[in-house]
């Protein structure tokens, strides 16, 4: 139970740089969740804070102590692996307590905890199985009670749902986030899927190339993303991206389809910008089946090619200009191909991003 | 019914293949071992007598110096030298190759490829192409007639190929074992023994019979490198059967089989592991 803190955080292999100088704070008991498309250095960045990779350049520090030299052994770190690196030569109750046997503990010690452990994770029946002879959740449960008998500072998850099938993921995502309740202690847990990240986080730092793109809670990175990167990782179906161009107050797409430029960010461009206009499929929706919420709104009549059903909503898709977009369509009825509905725009929700850099013109 | 047939007649030719390829891969070795406890005279009747008619320990006990006519055949001697060069050797090349293979499998050098392949290519040259060399190499070394000198030359046989099959072990056990056992605590060198080394333990034990074998009936070098019983293992000492005109076929067969017992005792000891080594199952839990 500790702060974690990076300061100009750099991996170099050889002479390729993989991670850029990386500044984090995560706050004691905070559960922070790294996300970012794979090769980001996601993993590269977490096995550092574990002390399984060096540190090329910078600082982390967990609690007080700087720990760029310790070994992981001294960080009092768990970490929770993709392949759940379960000892198969050993029983579970071998797996949970050889950590505390390394340390030296009591036997009676040892038995105390990896009950508890046992305990709050259900592994009871277990005990004496070795890991071949466990389902991919039961591994998975393990390699939890394996991180959490010793009582660590912090916990280092990387990936640890993506080898369960679907069901199994989301079923032991929320015990993951129980588990936080329960043990209380910092998290930091890496995955690619922004659907994970956006369920388990307090915060979510979102990575590429090395570099931190924007560190916010699941609903900061969701409605403020500080550039088109984020905009699109996260959320799902992603956020539509319209290249235009700023003339006269409105935005034009490529097709000449226009907007109005959305009031709260008038003041943020300049006649002649080119700009990317970002929308959400949910902010773009037929009238009558939006989402009722007050705000700026402009309408836009538009032709429904393809129409996925999921349920409560349907995703329509359709054409701003020349340029592909998604709807929704929410409290759905039968849309048939090529019919024309009127569209409300939630302008009060779009974003506008300079296409030069990227980065969204709103002040940040 | 014509289909039952067929199975069975294709299934009982299957049994008589397996049969006369087994016969004939065990005849030799049956014949040696028949001959150990028949008198030589028996040995080079004509017809060939198959089943000794008086079978007796007599050979064994001439090897071993007891009875009417001894042969002058240290065997103890020969014996002790051949299990001291085999075990030391053995040894040595396993630590060798766990360290060589635990690095190859490990850690990233400079020139690995190159020198992982430099280990494979040493071991296209036939042995005895060197035994001159190191004939003379030894000669000035001193380590002619050496128990040190042999355990060398297999050290340096054997290691490339424990190095090879390690590797190949320590490769298959994901690198995140160790790291968790060091997250959870460990020093490398623990995780290596409480974790990896365990998880390896069935291949270690199979370089270590191949090991041994290859140490223990190895005949070639040994006969140019030994000349007494400071160093001669049980493969040369066959030829002191072989006088200027006659050869004790019968006294040389009877060492032959103290020869095979020890390795097939060994083989059989080990053989749980050799199997669970050679198909490597359950370390991907
Ligand atoms: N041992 C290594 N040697 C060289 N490059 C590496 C090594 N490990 C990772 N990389 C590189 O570092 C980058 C980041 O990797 P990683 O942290 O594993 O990404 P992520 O976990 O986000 O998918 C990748 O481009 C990868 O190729
Ligand atoms: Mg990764």
């Amino acid at each position: 139970m500790a702060d974690i803190s990076l300061k100009g955080v750099v991996k170099r292999y050889g002479r390729t740089e993989v991670v850029h100088g990386i500044d984090l704070d995560i706050a004691h008991n905070e559960f922070v969740v790294l996300v970012g498309p794979s090769g980001c250095g996601k993993s590269t960045t977490l096995r550092m804070i574990a002390g399984l990779e060096d540190i090329s350049d910078g600082a982390i520090s967990i609690g007080p102590r700087v720990v760029n030299d310790l070994p992981p052994r001294k960080r009092n770190i768990s970490m929770v692996f993709q392949n759940y690196a379960l000892y198969p030569h050993m029983t579970v109750r071998e797996n949970l307590g050889f950590g505390l046997k390394i340390a030296k503990q009591s036997p009676a010690e040892i038995a105390r905890r990896v009950d508890e452990a046992a305990e709050i994770l259900g592994l009871g029946a277990l005990m004496e199985r070795t890991p071949a002879e466990l389902s991919g959740g039961q591994r998975q449960r393990v390699a939890m009670g394996r991180a959490i008998v010793r009582h660590p500072e912090a916990f280092l998850f990387d990936e640890p749902l993506s080898n369960l099938d679907a069901k199994l993921r989301v079923q032991m995502r929320t015990e993951i986030k129980k588990l936080h309740r329960t043990v209380k202690t910092t998290v930091v847990y890496v995955t690619h899927d922004q659907v994970e990240a956006m369920t388990l986080a307090d915060r979510i730092v979102v990575m590429k190339d090395g570099h931190i793109e924007q560190v916010g809670t699941p609903m900061e990175v969701f409605d403020h993303p500080v550039n088109t990167f984020v905009a699109s990782f996260i959320g799902s179906p992603p956020m539509n991206l319209l290249p235009a161009r700023i003339s006269d107050g409105q935005v034009v797409f490529a097709g000449g389809t226009g907007l109005p430029v959305p009031t709260r960010l008038a003041d943020r461009v300049r006649d002649g910008q080119e700009v990317t206009f970002g929308l959400r499929p949910d902010d773009l929706t037929p009238q009558g089946h939006g989402i009722a919420r007050g705000g700026e709104r402009a309408q836009l009549t538009l032709e429904v090619g393809l129409s996925e059903l999921l349920g409560t909503e349907t995703i329509l898709y359709t054409r701003i200009g020349d340029q592909e977009v998604q709807g929704k369509m929410f409290g759905p009825r039968d849309v048939a191909a090529g019919e024309r509905l009127t569209f409300d725009v939630a302008l009060d929700r779009a974003h506008l991003f300079d296409t030069v850099t990227g980065r969204s013109v709103r002040r940040l | 019914m014509g289909r039952t047939l067929r199975k069975r007649l294709a299934a009982v030719g299957l049994w008589l293949l397996t049969f006369v390829l087994m016969v004939i891969m065990c005849v030799p070795g049956l014949w040696v071992v028949l001959t150990a406890f028949r008198p030589n005279a028996e040995v080079l009747a004509k017809p060939p007598v198959w089943i000794p008619e008086n079978p007796s320990l007599n050979n064994f006990a001439k090897i071993f110096g007891f009875g009417a006519d001894q042969v002058a055949i240290p065997v103890p001697a020969y014996f002790a030298n051949s299990l001291i060069i085999a075990l030391t050797s053995t040894v040595i090349a396993l630590l060798i190759g766990m360290s060589g293979g635990y690095a190859f499998a490990r850690y990233r050098f400079r020139f690995k490829n190159g020198l992982f392949l430099g280990l494979m290519l040493s071991r296209t040259v036939p042995g005895i192409a060197l035994s001159l060399p190191i004939f003379i190499i030894w000669s000035r070394l001193g380590l002619i007639d050496a128990k040190l000198g042999l355990i060398i030359v297999y050290v340096a046989l054997n290691v490339p190929f424990t190095i090879w099959l390690i590797d190949g072990f320590f490769r298959q056990i994901p690198k995140e074992m160790s790291e968790a056992a060091q997250v959870d605590g460990c020093t490398r060198w623990q995780a290596f023994w409480k974790i990896e080394f365990p998880l390896a333990k069935s291949g270690i034990a199979s370089a270590g019979i191949f090991a041994f074998l290859t140490s223990w009936n190895e005949y070639a070098l040994a006969s140019n490198l030994t000349r007494s019983t400071d160093s001669k293992t049980l493969p040369v000492g066959l030829m002191d059967f072989t006088a200027q005109f006659t050869i004790d076929w019968a006294g040389m067969s009877a060492m032959a089989v103290i020869i095979i017992v020890p390795a097939l005792i060994l083989t059989f000891l080990v053989q749980k592991h050799l199997i669970a080594g050679l198909t490597f199952s359950g370390v991907k839990g």
